[in-house]
């Protein structure tokens, strides 16, 4: 029986009231993911959102699908067991700067090097919110706040470049208050095969406000940011007069029409180049010296586990004559006593 | 004794119901494999079997000295239920396999020693102070056989083009080969293995061969000056038989679970020993769709066997102490959440690192309170190598069944332990029914509870009308929404607890074996069960009024648990700890006295000690 059903974004919502602070950038993300779910005419019955532990991973009780509200840090291993187990299913991870890259460290990078089939959404606001305020993983060197009095004296992760890495596969970056950007990247991530990494820029509005300001504002997000698109030249700029080109092993800001810089001299974005060591550079890229990439900087095929892992055991049971536990029990070094 | 006439010369033998020899020498020397070899032998042979593995930490301790030392004693005949205490032949490689296994002789026993390997650089390194270890250990009451082993070896395949090393190698057939005459056993069996085993390599074939047989026709031409023994067979029930240690049994109980509940089984786990046989074990399982993620570390495997288990996955991590420890957290969850997780939990000797090829039954606490709140789980344990198949098919079942997290506990000794094990039949193991819902869609109510065991429905991904979320904080007691509300809480503490109690209504009773009207009870948990059963059926052999509780279900404890210690005056608690199951008695049944009997040495008790301690226990 074939039925056909238009999904809309209140489908993917759940009856209880958000309660996030308001003016959270994770309202937005909800919002977006909601909307991209319903694009994709995902089935609400399929979709698993696994989170971990903080502000952002109370996101699993707003969402009508199912969902798994986990421990710190091991959301992304939770998720990854829901997947192995039932590939048919669409899992969605949500996470933070906190929860994936301080306490699930580890499963983070790992959840990568193994290409799980998930799409984790890593909101990454440089600070811990729902404990009020201490530096996170990502916070600036230098960044003052409750558990830094006087700075830190740590260098930040950067997640792009913690996700190439541990040799991820697909990573993406958008602002929270980039609806469409955020719909049209969240598509892409569910699309992928493969553990797609998207770093939402997010803004804590209570314990880190602005924090990305400098480069989320109207007024100058389009001169601090790049939008890449896979085939196209690198151009960016409210007049769309500046280009991204390679000078020897580095990334230069050109403008163009200067010094006879033209279009088709400019860097054309390969999101599905093998080689990471450009994704690399773009997804490092920090303002003010370079513009921050943002859009699907990575996105390239390769073996995923959870496929292996069924491909595994079919090949397996194809060529053995074990069949069932008596086929196995009774099979070997055995003997009968009559 | 009696004399007997074989090939023309005269010779003794010995007939015995059950015998135990022991296989040492360096960790390199293949003594593990020749352990294994002869108890499957004696097994096909029809006599029951109990093995004992005792092998060093490091992989290869420097040669020749006693850290290095690997053993195994098989236990073999009928009636066997533990590897046994000391042992009545010993083989030893070399000095330091000598020096470190005299104290596990029975007085008068036989010592096989390879000569060669004993002279002055190899002494010194065992630490003997003289070049006479006879004379320095006192074993001249013993039945010495000198074999000059590693230069018969070399002589027997000196036809074969092999380099040193690979002929110093085989020299452990050598030993089998002469064993296997001490105990008129056929060499056949070994030799369809190393047939089967080295038939890529035929120069390595025919020289284990080769020694096989002639360490057997050394022992037919010394038998003037030796007697050798005659074992008879048990008699045992119809069916197909094999050997089977406690890692391997735990995860075919497992196997048989999935198979019983229609469930995939999923393993998420980190290598530690002496756990790390299980993961292996299911790994090669493909064949039964069987599922294995080796994760980054011990919290990865569970946290992914609890994701396999919402997702509707029979959902399996397996561990030892140390990682038991890193995945309480996560435990918790499964707890909170109320879904379905086995913990098989392999016991080595702790704290911290401890003494991870040890034996040891000091993790009962941990599975039992080692997690933050109050926050029950079923914990149970196996007592036999084999009956870690069925304690973990029963693992999987109460928590398929009853939607809860069981530690199943089993240790080093059981886990590398083996006995003979028939294969069970269609029949001899109930249905898993797992509680699917009977709710609406749309209306589903994920806390709603099940009268009987008080579980929630389970409810997977994909159910379409059944859309939910649930976690780790706290939820409303029927919708499964958040909730801060205190008499809330209390209600859901309450019923985890309760939910957790009703097991007890679909466990067996507990039984007492042993003398009826006894004047002391021992009891006992998991592992020990051998040791304490050898030891309360010596003691009613001789009279001694003296019967054995052993427990396989802790938390919760058998329904009739009060009622059976009550029935008599003196109970003592044996255990591997420094009393954590007598603590647990006195928790929960305050009204009796327990007397303790405790040992932490990484080594299993002796029958021997037992009944010494009961019989004193009892004269008190």
């Amino acid at each position: 029986m074939s039925e056909v059903q238009e999904y809309t974004f209140v489908d993917f919502k759940s009856a209880l009231n958000v309660r996030w602070c308001p003016g959270c950038g994770d309202h937005a993300i909800l919002n977006t993911v909601q909307k991209a779910m319903a694009e994709l005419q995902l089935k609400p019955e399929e979709v698993v959102v696994v989170s971990g532990i903080g502000c952002s991973s109370r996101f699993t009780y707003y969402m009508s699908t199912f969902g798994f509200h986990t421990i710190h840090g091991r959301g992304s291993a939770i998720a990854s067991g829901v997947k192995v187990a039932r590939p048919d299913l669409k899992v969605w991870h949500i996470t933070g700067d906190g929860d994936a890259l301080a306490i699930g460290g580890n499963h983070f990078i790992h959840t990568v090097r193994r290409n799980v089939d998930l799409n984790i959404i890593l909101f990454n606001n440089q600070i811990y919110g729902l404990t009020k305020g201490q530096y996170s993983p990502t916070s600036k060197h230098g960044f003052v706040s409750k558990s830094s009095p006087f700075g830190t004296v740590e260098q930040p992760f950067r997640p792009g470049e913690l996700t190439l890495g541990a040799r991820g596969h697909f990573f993406a970056r958008t602002i929270d208050r980039e609806l469409k950007l955020c719909v049209d990247v969240f598509k892409a991530a569910d699309r992928f095969e493969g553990t797609s990494v998207v770093e939402v820029l997010q803004n804590c509005v209570i314990f880190n406000d602005k924090t990305h300001q400098a480069i989320t504002d109207k007024e100058f997000k389009d001169d601090r940011t790049i939008l890449l698109e896979h085939g196209k030249p690198m151009i960016f700029g409210k007049n769309r007069d500046k280009g991204l080109m390679l000078e020897g092993l580095t990334l230069k800001v050109v403008q163009l029409g200067v010094n006879g810089v033209e279009e088709k001299d400019l860097l054309v974005h390969d999101a599905e180049c093998t080689d990471s060591t450009m994704h690399l550079k773009l997804a490092t890229m920090e303002y003010p010296e370079f513009p921050v990439a943002l859009g699907v900087i990575r996105s390239v095929k390769g073996a995923v586990y959870n496929r292996d892992v069924e491909a595994q055991i079919q090949e397996v049971q194809q060529n053995s004559p074990v069949k069932s536990f008596r086929d196995l029990a009774t099979r070997g070094n055995v003997w009968e006593v009559k | 004794m009696k004399d007997q006439n074989v090939m023309g010369k005269s010779s003794k033998v010995i007939e015995v119901d059950k015998i135990a020899v022991r296989f040492s020498g360096d960790s390199g020397d293949g003594m593990q494999l020749t352990g294994t070899l002869f108890s499957q032998t004696s097994a096909v042979y029809g006599n029951d079997i109990s093995t004992f593995p005792d092998f060093p930490a490091d992989i290869r301790a420097p040669q020749g000295t006693i850290g290095g030392v690997s053993g195994f004693q098989v236990h073999f005949g009928q009636g066997v239920s533990t590897p046994g205490d000391l042992t009545d032949v010993l083989v030893a490689m070399n000095p330091a396999a000598l020096k470190a296994n005299v104290r596990f002789m029975k007085p008068g026993g036989t010592i096989i020693l390879d000569v060669d390997s004993f002279d002055t650089k190899g002494l010194e390194k065992a630490g003997y102070k003289t070049d006479d270890p006879i004379a320095e250990d006192q074993l001249d009451g013993y039945n010495l056989i000198k074999a000059p082993i590693t230069t018969l070896t070399k002589e027997s395949v000196k036809e074969l083009d092999l380099d040193n090393k690979s002929v110093l190698r085989s020299k452990n057939m050598f030993a089998l080969g002469l064993v296997y005459w001490l105990f008129n056993r056929p060499i056949a069996h070994t030799q369809a293995y190393i047939k089967t085993k080295f038939g890529k390599n035929p120069a390595i074939m025919q020289a284990n061969l080769l020694v096989l047989q002639a360490g057997f026709d050394y022992g037919n031409n010394i038998q003037a000056m030796t007697p050798s023994y005659h074992v008879s067979p048990s008699e045992n029930r119809k069916g197909i038989y094999r050997n089977l240690n406690g890692n391997i049994a735990a995860a075919w109980g497992l196997l048989l679970a999935s198979e019983k509940s229609g469930l995939p089984l999923f393993l998420g786990s980190y290598p530690i020993t002496p756990a790390t046989e299980i993961l292996q074990e299911l790994a090669a399982r493909k064949d039964l769709g069987v599922k294995v993620f080796q994760a980054e570390d011990e919290i990865a495997g569970v946290c992914t066997a609890i994701g396999a288990s919402y997702s509707g996955a029979l959902g399996v991590t397996s561990t030892s102490g140390p990682g038991l420890a890193l995945k309480t957290e996560a435990i918790g969850l499964a707890v909170m959440a109320e879904l379905p997780l086995v913990v098989v939990n392999v016991q080595r000797g702790g704290p911290s690192t401890g003494l991870p090829t040890k034996t040891e039954q000091s993790d009962l606490l941990q599975a039992l309170f080692g997690r933050n709140g109050e926050s029950p789980v079923v914990v149970m344990a196996a007592s036999t190598p084999v009956n870690c198949f069925d304690y973990a098919f029963y693992a999987a079942k109460i928590a398929l069944e009853h939607m809860i997290p069981v530690i199943l506990l089993t240790d080093g000794f059981l886990a590398n332990g083996t006995q003979q094990w028939r294969v069970p039949d269609e029949g001899d193991f109930p249905a898993i029914e797992v509680p699917r819902t009977r709710q609406k869609p749309g209306e589903f109510q994920p806390y709603l509870r099940n009268e009987d065991k008080l579980n929630r429905d389970w409810v997977v991904p994909g159910m379409k009308g059944y859309e939910h979320r649930i976690g780790g904080l706290e939820k409303d007691a029927v919708s499964g929404n958040i909730s801060h509300d205190g008499p809330n809480h209390h209600l859901m503490v309450s019923l985890r607890q309760q939910k957790l109690e009703r097991v007890a209504h679909f466990v067996p009773a507990l039984e007492v074996v042993g003398d009826a009207s006894a004047d002391l009870l021992v009891v006992g948990w998991g592992g020990t069960f051998g040791h304490l059963f050898a030891a309360v059926e010596a003691l009613n052999k001789e009279g001694r009024k003296v019967a054995l509780a052993h427990f396989n279900y802790i938390n919760p404890l058998p329904l009739n648990t009060a009622e059976l210690l009550g029935r008599y005056k003196k109970i003592v608690v044996c255990e591997l700890n420094m009393g954590q199951f007598a603590g647990f008695l006195r928790m929960k049944h305050p009204q009796f006295s327990y007397e303790q009997f405790n040992k932490v040495e990484g080594q299993p008790f002796t029958v021997q000690e037992l009944k010494e301690q009961f019989v004193k226990l009892m004269e008190a």
